[in-house]
């Protein structure tokens, strides 16, 4: 049933959105970064996924462009997933903000903002949120070694 | 040189959004050492009289860099963190996380242990349900019924604890199956148990459901539309509030869902009194499941035979030697999980929790990303509290049921 659907949902992209690959009974595609707003829009808007789960990144060292950013949506009609993988190199980690479609949009990108480094144009909050004012790096970038500490109290001796 | 930590001492670790107004607009900080917040999230209002007219959520506080930790043990190891996220259901998080990585290995689980895991999923929600309920009951000053539920939890928790040696960090879902099996005598007293649940969750229904005070304090206040609660990522119980009736168990069944006999309560008004009252009837809907569960529970073995995933038998291990290297590789080099990308998404208590996983081959997780569903809430906590008393945000924010450990990771 689920596959059927999936199919079905393949097809009905496969017009506006582009070419998308079904991995895991999840639609994935792949999203050049100026088009990221316009299509997230027409998906939200045309085709039912209304419901933002989540964003976060994946960091490739050695790979350019070193960063995907990767969003998660959830139809609450169809009871479907779609993965969008946008790619933004080191040297400028920017993508568009989701903030003005989803209002979910707004933590998830100051999370991905503070583990990441990843800028998102159009958020105007992307204060520090899972980490504090003045933290130094972004942790889950793969070369923030994991026993590198910023304590913002002393150690008692 | 100047001393990075004498500097970062004066600094204040959050930056507000806003200050104290030019009309005599008090700003006001609740949290995060305040109990009603566990000791993790900072509420900044600002207030006109007793009026919250701007809210600033932060949280962090209980931030321990789960993600960064998973990526340097093997993926059996975990297990015990993934029982950290949302500690009031560990099992559920067990559950959800080996999903995920048996989605990766392309394993199917057996018969028993799908059952199984089922049950201990639905038990969990009750467990977590009770202990939602009965806080934000007791910060309405309604002791009695916080000790009734609370008196319920335990009961299931030392029932937990007989079955896999914790009460609250069980570490007990295993990838490719469980630890063990039921003990001897567990199905009885697990009835004994619901039993005693109806007789308690039957009086906090007399207590509460049509109590003046109660309802005073919880109706209409907290309001959320259906359209508001997914655009602000909203799931689970706070989105079935309000009248929608989205519930992953019916929509993409998984695990023995599909077999099973159940409703999906909904809400009317999306208010605090609505998350109340739905919570009470999923706790109902989840003991019918049990139950459904017990009778259905088939015979079997409730781990894959499978070698790259499931320890030998530890006869073998001390008898044969392919078995004895088998079981060093398992634990020291950890399941050999093949590269690709995972999401997997079950319904917890608080609404959708996913694992987004990476593998590149190999031992360990190259990246693993949590879907919590409480980090989301705190993100949208600010459209319940907008607009109503200073009172009510203690309440508001109780109904939200946000645990720390899942929302900061």
């Amino acid at each position: 049933m689920l596959t059927a659907a999936l199919e079905a949902m393949r097809e009905r992209l496969r017009g506006g959105i582009g070419e998308v690959a079904l991995v895991r009974g999840m639609l994935v595609l792949d999203v050049e970064p100026a088009v990221l707003l316009r299509t997230v829009g027409d998906l939200k808007a045309e085709h039912g996924f209304d419901l933002l789960l989540d964003i976060t990144a994946i960091d490739w060292p050695g790979r350019t462009p070193r960063f995907d950013v990767v969003y998660h949506l959830y139809s609450t009609r169809h009871f479907l997933r779609i993965r969008l993988k946008v790619r933004v190199p080191e040297s400028d980690p920017t993508v568009d903000s989701l903030a003005t479609l989803f209002g979910a949009a707004r933590f998830h990108e100051r999370e991905c903002h503070d583990m990441y480094g990843i800028v998102f144009r159009g958020n105007s909050d992307l204060r520090p949120i899972l980490l504090y004012e003045g933290f130094d790096g972004h942790p889950l970038r793969k070369d923030y070694a994991k026993q590198d500490e910023q304590p913002l109290v002393r150690y008692r001796r | 040189m100047r001393d990075p930590i004498a500097t970062a001492v004066m600094a204040n670790p959050v930056r507000s959004a806003f200050g104290p107004g030019r009309d005599g607009q008090v700003v006001v900080n609740i949290g995060p050492s305040h109990p009603a917040t566990h000791g993790t999230i900072q509420v900044i209002a600002a207030l006109d009289g007793e009026k919250v007219t701007r809210v600033d959520v932060h949280c962090g506080y209980l931030h321990r860099g789960f993600e960064k930790e998973c990526e340097s043990h093997t993926w059996t190891n975990v297990i015990p963190y993934v029982d950290r996220l949302n500690y009031c259901s560990g099992l559920i998080n067990n559950f959800a996380y080996c999903e995920a990585v048996e989605a990766l290995l392309d394993i199917q689980i057996t018969p028993r242990c799908r059952y199984l895991r089922t049950l201990l999923s639905e038990y969990s929600r009750v467990a977590d349900h009770l202990t939602c309920v009965a806080a934000s009951l007791m910060e309405l000053g309604a002791m009695t019924a916080f000790l009734y539920l609370v008196m319920i939890r335990d009961y299931i928790y030392e029932h937990l604890a007989d079955l896999t040696g914790a009460r609250v960090t069980y570490t007990y879902g295993r990838i490719g199956g469980l630890a063990h099996d039921l003990p001897d005598g567990w199905l009885p007293r697990l009835e004994e148990i619901l039993a005693q649940y109806e007789v308690f969750v039957g009086r906090i229904h007399g207590l509460m459901d049509r109590n003046r005070i109660f309802i005073d304090r919880t109706r209409n206040v907290g309001v959320l539309s259906t359209a508001e609660a997914i655009n602000w990522g909203f799931t689970g119980p706070i989105l079935r509030s309000t009248g929608a009736p989205r519930d992953l168990r019916k929509d993409v069944p998984y695990l023995a869902y599909a077999e099973l006999d159940f409703e999906v309560p909904v809400g009317i008004n999306g208010d605090n009194y609505d998350r109340y009252y739905v919570r009470m009837c999923e706790m109902d809907e989840s003991v019918h499941m049990i139950r459904q569960l017990v009778d259905m529970l088939p015979a079997g073995p409730i781990n894959v035979d499978d070698r790259r995933c499931v320890l030998p038998e530890k006869r073998l291990v001390y008898t044969e030697i392919e078995s004895l290297i088998n079981h060093f590789k398992l634990i020291m080099d950890g399941p050999q999980v093949p590269a690709g990308e995972v999401y997997s998404a079950q319904e917890a208590p608080n609404g959708e929790l996913g694992f987004y996983i990476i593998s590149t081959g190999g031992g360990q997780p190259y990246k693993l990303h949590v879907r919590a569903p409480s980090f989301v809430h705190m993100g949208g906590l600010r459209r319940l509290l907008e607009g109503y008393q200073l009172a009510d945000i203690i309440p508001t924010f109780g109904s939200v049921n946000m645990i720390g450990g899942e929302c900061d990771r």
